[in-house]
């Protein structure tokens, strides 16, 4: 999977650059998540403004990444949705969990005190 | 003028071939004639239920021997059918509860997606396998 990596002090920018986060790739995005934990990163962000279609295991992936996140009193928040992405998190009410904003720096901006 | 549509499609067991089944079932949709609902929703849908059905396919229901999956996409009059095969033992639909509304469960999530799109879904025994048939009149 392509995907873009940046840190911004104690917070990483991960830019997911693919049309579709799938049963196909998805484990890829669950796999970095979980070096960048062993890391000792544990503040995420995951811009997802170049996906157009995610699936179940695409949302399983970002579960997994957020549950890591919070087992380490980090938070791993969501960036960038487009419309029917968005959609598949109501669908799922998964929107009620993540923390989700219209784009990564208004995310960034929100882990700062 | 009735409208017509059968697909037949064969393709190998692999998640790589995910996006390709999605693409047919949007581009599908894009092209109906008589459809008057929102086009790019019934696109996701369609991509989705082809996606989640044949992943499911391959990672649950398939013998290891097993190369490829067969979906059919049939639409009569207003009436779409997907029915995706396979060589597995099978499962029981009416035990996969889906997880609960928002709850932090990493899997289980594919069916229920399945079952809130499509008006009518059923998992059944045919000669080589098993079928997952899942129907939705579009209006």
């Amino acid at each position: 999977m392509n995907m873009e990596i940046d840190e911004r002090g104690n917070i990483v920018l991960i830019s997911v650059v693919e049309e579709r986060l799938d049963a196909h790739n998805s484990t890829d995005l669950k796999t970095r998540l979980l070096s960048l934990f062993e890391d000792g990163k544990n503040n995420m962000v995951i811009n997802l403004e170049g996906v157009r279609f995610v699936d179940s295991s695409g949302l399983g992936a970002l579960v997994s990444g957020f549950k890591n996140a919070s087992a380490r009193n980090g938070n791993l928040k969501l960036a960038g949705l487009q419309p029917q992405v968005q959609s598949m998190f109501e669908l799922t009410r998964l929107h009620r969990v993540f923390e989700i904003f219209p784009n990564s720096e208004d995310a960034i901006a929100s882990f700062q005190p | 003028m009735s409208e017509r549509i059968e697909l037949d499609i064969t393709l190998p067991k692999e998640t790589r071939y995910l996006g390709l089944v999605g693409q047919i079932g949007e581009s599908m949709a894009r092209s109906l004639k008589r459809f008057t609902g929102d086009r790019e929703e019934l696109a996701y849908h369609i991509n989705l239920v082809l996606t989640e059905a044949m992943a499911n396919a391959i990672q649950h229901a398939s013998e290891p021997s097993s190369t490829e999956v067969r979906i059919t996409i049939t639409l009569v009059q207003h009436k779409l059918t997907i029915k995706v095969y396979d060589q597995g033992q099978g499962f029981d639909l009416s035990n996969l509860a889906p997880p609960d509304a928002g709850s932090m469960v990493e899997h289980g999530r594919g069916l229920f997606i399945i079952r809130t799109i499509m008006d009518r879904v059923t998992y059944r025994k045919f000669k080589y396998g098993h079928v997952l048939e899942m129907e939705k009149t579009l209006h």
